[in-house]
């Protein structure tokens, strides 16, 4: 039996903490003009995943646009290292008249990756490699618009409802495929409903950090994206 | 960055791509002229550069938006925006692709044109070299627009506002240098305005629309 009740003088003794990857401060983003979310602070180490919970219309897809850099942020700050994060929102970004390994082969070029067969595998794309996008079923475009994850080899995924038309099958792949990008040291910002069992998930209810937006004066409850009709 | 050149220009030449488009609206545009004005050698020899010209110049509206409007709906510009390549050489690309597409066909196909309407023989060359000069600037202004109008639903009305007037310069010297090559003088000078015109678009309109774009991407 080993003493181990000492302390020991090299903190680390072989052990390795996790890097933080991305980390979140105070942070407010908006939607257009109408602010959305406040005072949002997190963080993601490597070999973590953060789900994102709350009702529709919280601001989980706005706070996951101002992380990937789309939509700057109101107040507070974003720590990350530069070009850490793939982002994947509600639209799959295909091509409806290029091929799956087109598409793919595209999305590599640009994040200068050479092989795209990993990705291919992930999620069973070899068996539709040479079929148009869009002759594909919603399911099979999701599948191949996840695939294009693999190639970027960013390190922060940040995913919007990614499961949205999968069956369970592929959902079981996706979150296979979020496992195996983990335990490589990468992280995972995930906005999603349902329960994938990743190991190392924590989970972030957005709904606390949703902007106050009843006003009094305000003939439609505060509600920012209210327009007058007629 | 070539990959996404060479990938548009593949999309383009797909079934759907939408290639021809501008090619075929300048022929029909050129045909239907002498059924329009009448069929006098003399009316159509005079008129024939300013309507070349401004076949070339409507053909190359009709696909402009076509250039980001595609990208922007099934999310591929956000995925753009976010990968490791500048928006500047995003929408540089997207220029030099539009101009391979639209605005070489119109170069290769005016002196076909120019026959139809009795363009003098003289004016030929320099109908290829305004041409030539002048058609990087129709598409890198038009990306701009398209760049600006990107958001916006069925934005091509707003998109052929913003545009026309910028094309303004460029129509004026183009025609003009064909006008005085039909009437045998020399068109250097308002070529080299042509040229002028088409340098400073090409160095400054790619930032522009990148800026544009990342204030549509929001």
């Amino acid at each position: 039996m080993r003493e181990s009740c000492h302390l020991p003088l090299d903190l680390s003794m072989g052990y390795r903490w996790p890097a933080m990857l991305l980390s979140v401060t105070d942070l407010s983003c908006a939607r257009g003009s109408a602010q959305v979310l406040a005072g949002v602070g997190f963080s993601v180490a490597e070999g973590e995943a953060l789900i994102l919970r709350g009702p529709n219309g919280a601001g989980k897809t706005t706070l996951l646009r101002t992380l990937a850099g789309l939509t700057p942020p109101l107040a507070g700050r974003i720590d990350c290292a530069p070009d850490a994060i793939a982002y994947a929102g509600h639209a799959d970004g295909l091509k409806a008249q290029l091929t799956v390994e087109e598409n793919l082969r595209f999305w590599a070029g640009a994040f200068a990756a050479r092989d795209i067969a990993p990705a291919l595998d992930a999620f069973d794309l070899h068996p539709l490699a040479d079929r148009r996008a869009g002759e594909m079923s919603a399911g099979q475009k999701r599948r191949l618009s996840l695939a294009r994850l693999l190639v970027t080899g960013r390190p922060v995924w940040c995913l919007d409802e990614p499961t949205v038309s999968l069956d369970v099958e592929n959902v079981g792949r996706f979150a296979r495929a979020v496992e195996g990008h983990i335990a490589a040291g990468g992280a995972a910002v995930i906005a999603t409903h349902i329960d994938l069992g990743l190991p190392n998930a924590r989970t972030l209810d957005v709904t606390p950090f949703m902007a106050k937006r009843l006003r009094s004066d305000d003939p439609f409850g505060g509600d920012p994206f209210a327009e007058r009709v007629g | 960055m070539l990959g996404l050149l060479r990938r548009d220009l593949t999309l383009a030449f797909r079934a759907g791509g939408g290639f021809g488009l501008s090619l075929a609206f300048f022929l029909i545009f050129a045909t239907l002229v002498p059924f329009g004005v009448g069929p006098e050698t003399m009316v159509l020899e005079t008129i024939a550069p300013g309507i070349l010209w401004l076949g070339a110049l409507l053909a190359c509206l009709l696909s402009l938006d076509r250039i980001f409007q595609l990208d922007w709906e099934d999310g591929t510009l956000d995925l753009l925006a976010t990968a490791p390549v500048p928006l500047e050489g995003v929408a540089a690309m997207k220029a030099l692709g539009h101009w391979i597409t639209t605005g070489l066909p119109l170069v290769l196909a005016a002196p076909v044109l120019g026959l139809l309407l009795n363009l003098p023989l003289p004016a030929y060359p320099w109908l290829l070299a305004s041409l030539a000069a002048g058609t990087p600037a129709l598409s890198a202004i038009g990306t701009f627009g398209a760049a600006l109008t990107v958001g916006i639903k069925r934005g091509g009305l707003l998109l052929s506002l913003l545009v026309l007037p910028l094309y303004v310069p460029t129509l004026i010297f183009g025609a003009l240098a064909v006008i005085r090559g039909a009437e045998g003088q020399d068109a250097t000078t308002p070529l080299i305005l042509l040229a002028g015109i088409t340098l400073g678009s090409l160095a400054t309109l790619p930032f522009a629309a990148a800026a544009a774009l990342r204030v549509n991407l929001r």
